[in-house]
């Protein structure tokens, strides 16, 4: 808590949040698999003026093994000045990673050294359970009234359904489940929400049991993946409307609602289509009071010779993109999505949500592709979760997935940790002095001090 | 009882000014209104969508104020002033201590979209929970000994309706002015280095009005 202003990280508007000075450190939650170390938190100097730009500064540990850290964030964000329920003295400070195997959610203390951070709290896998009847916990979002994370699992062994639940601001007890009436949804993946209108959106992928032992192709071959939105009542938690997406459209993923919280619209990625092996983007939008989607940018496979193809692609002869993560500027103007099958980046000019035009592409490894970094360094693996710097002008891109699924594309997976600088009118290259080689261990989200493109909420236009 | 008065003395102009003070004070909290009135303005792209959310707003304050008027106004039947006098300034003493052991916690209830009695409801939930009529109510208790303001006779009950509508005006006119300050000259930013923690001030201002009551009673 802050004892006298506000945390001098919030912001009113997402438009005032690109003043924000340019981040000196990054925290970039990393996998080990298969060797007996934990998993754990990096942190990676990403001040372009300190004597060690782009090493990793320091590597908070967790006392477990085999947790598979995934999404993170903060306990606290912009979204703590929202009227309706202020807390305008929370404090930027606490790092909450949920635990996607384990069910557990360390908290980590980024002060007073944002260095030297440390674990000062783990939630227990009971205590979820037990309080909010979830597990195989996923994605933080930090809310105006309690930190809500949610879960792609019940405490049935792997099944459904998975969603929602709270954590108190201040102690980080589990509050208990968040849904009042979840409706038809079964199954769960990504949330995030239109704060200044009261809804909550939720995506799809699988119970536990459909991917923690890896993919099983025959899933997609049968549809068996989710395929739809979820809007929901933010206020009441209740379930309103459920947008399917088509049964081909296998794997419904991160949600990037509109930063501007008068919009009403946002993107989801869908990873892969049965008939084609084409990825998409969704542009979600309401209409008289309906939600609905419109498909807006579509992204096709890449014929492969069989030859060159991992075991589980060989079957099909080609290089699915696997849109995995997206990202979207706080100014509403620049969407980026990850192919991490093919291996590229793309950048969209989303101004027009409905109609998305391509402003840039870089190519970073790929399946067959295997592009290098223009530093010469050999890249396997694809770009996968992206985060966009707060003033929309550095990209960072990290390599791993999930372990069981990096092991079926990319047998032998190095993981690493790319920049990439984005031009204001549109257009982006790689930063070739920057790379973070990250060994045989596996970086998944990157989270930027004081705040990035997927953490803060503004009710402020 | 004190004898009948025809002119307010300086203590008893005091406490109409204090009552009033108050209102300014909580006017002023961006937790108990003109920001959400301001934020409302904002969604809308309507500028007397923030005058109009003021109306409730202010109404739902008066209400926990009244709520509170209506306590010490029944149990001035029943209780001895003093005792009451002292009562309430244990009960503000004790509310002030939690206050500043738990200044961070805020109800939850509402979101953003909310209807205008809701915000009204919203309005009343943080004024009681804040306890804003209870640090009121050593003043009311104050104004139900004396006469009506400029020596005219008014009864206990009429003075404490007095002095809830003098405490929701000045609240209601300091959300105006500071709203239409942020609004028109200031901007958002202004919530970044001026939301001062209103909190803490709050439970050290409780404990101070519990302290002096308390000093008065005995």
């Amino acid at each position: 808590m802050t004892l006298l202003r506000p945390d001098s990280t919030f912001y009113p508007s997402a438009r005032q949040a690109m003043q924000a000075p340019p981040e000196r450190f990054g925290y970039v939650g990393f996998l080990n698999v298969g060797n007996g170390k934990p998993d754990g938190i990096a942190v990676v100097d990403l001040d372009p003026a300190s004597a060690t730009y782009s090493q990793i500064l320091n590597k908070i540990e967790f006392p477990h093994v085999g947790d598979e850290v995934h999404h993170f964030g903060w306990n606290a964000c912009s979204s703590a000045l929202c009227p309706s329920s202020a807390h305008p003295h929370l404090e930027r400070r606490y790092l909450l990673v949920p635990t996607l195997r384990t069910s557990r959610i360390y908290v980590i203390d980024t002060k007073p050294d944002p260095i030297q951070a440390r674990i000062v709290k783990i939630v227990d896998a009971d205590e979820v359970a037990s309080r909010a009847g979830y597990s195989r916990l996923h994605t933080v979002h930090c809310g105006p009234d309690a930190i809500y994370v949610n879960a792609l699992g019940g405490t049935n062994d792997g099944q459904g359904p998975g969603g929602i639940f709270m954590l108190d601001h201040y102690n980080f007890d589990v509050l208990g489940a968040w849904e009042i009436d979840r409706g038809p949804q079964h199954l769960a993946y990504d949330f995030w929400w239109h704060i200044g209108h009261d809804v909550m959106v939720t995506s799809e992928w699988a119970t536990p049991a459909m991917f923690e032992n890896g993919l099983n192709v025959e899933d997609i071959v049968n549809q068996r993946f989710g395929h739809a939105l979820h809007f929901w009542d933010l206020r009441r938690r209740r379930h309103i409307q459920t947008v399917d997406l088509g049964a081909e459209n296998q794997m419904v993923l991160e949600l990037r609602p509109a930063h501007n919280p008068n919009k009403t619209y946002g993107f989801v990625g869908v990873v892969t289509n049965t008939t084609d092996l084409s990825s998409s983007i969704w542009t979600w939008y309401q209409e008289q009071g309906e939600w609905k989607a419109k498909k807006t940018i579509h992204i096709p496979a890449e014929p492969a010779d069989a030859d060159h193809l991992p075991d589980i692609l060989k079957p099909f002869g080609a290089v699915p993109p696997l849109v995995t993560d997206i990202d979207l500027s706080l100014d509403d103007r620049y969407l980026y999505v990850s192919c991490w099958g093919t291996g590229e980046l793309r950048q969209y000019d989303v101004s027009d949500p409905l109609n998305p035009r391509l402003t840039g592409s870089v190519r970073l490894g790929g399946v067959t592709a295997k592009a290098a970094h223009p530093n010469g360094t050999p890249l396997n693996g694809g770009p996968q979760m992206v985060e966009i710097s707060r003033d929309g002008k550095r990209v960072y891109v990290t390599n791993s997935l999930y372990s069981t699924w990096d092991d079926q594309f990319y047998p032998g997976l190095r993981g690493w940790l790319v920049k990439l600088n984005a031009n204001a009118e549109g257009g982006f290259a790689i930063d070739p002095d920057f790379f973070v080689d990250f060994g045989d261990t596996r970086p998944h989200q990157v989270r930027l001090e004081g705040g990035d493109a997927s953490t803060d909420s503004y009710c402020f236009s | 009882m004190h004898p009948p008065t025809h002119t307010a003395s300086p203590s008893e102009l005091g406490l109409w000014l204090i009552l009033a003070g108050f209102g300014v004070y909580h006017g002023l909290n961006p937790a108990m209104g003109w920001l959400f009135a301001l934020a409302r303005g904002l969604q809308q792209e309507n500028p007397r969508a923030v005058w109009i959310a003021l109306v409730p707003i202010a109404i739902g304050h008066a209400a926990s104020i009244a709520l509170a008027a209506m306590i010490v106004l029944a149990l001035k039947e029943f209780i001895a002033m003093n005792t009451l006098q002292t009562a309430t300034a244990l009960m503000l003493i004790a509310f002030g201590v939690y206050k500043l052991m738990n200044w961070y916690r805020h109800p939850r209830w509402v979101g953003m979209r909310v209807s205008l009695p809701e915000l009204a409801g919203w309005s009343f939930l943080m004024a009681t929970a804040h306890g804003a009529g209870l640090m009121a109510a050593p003043a009311l208790l104050g104004v139900m000994e004396m006469d009506g303001l400029g020596g005219m006779s008014h009864s206990a009950g009429a003075n404490v309706w007095l002095a809830v509508s003098i405490h929701t005006l000045a609240m209601l006119l300091t959300m105006a002015i500071i709203a239409w300050v942020v609004y028109r000259r200031l901007g958002l930013m202004v919530l970044r280095t001026g939301w001062v923690n209103f909190d803490l001030i709050w439970s050290v201002a409780l404990l101070f009005v519990g302290g002096i009551a308390f000093v008065t009673a005995i």
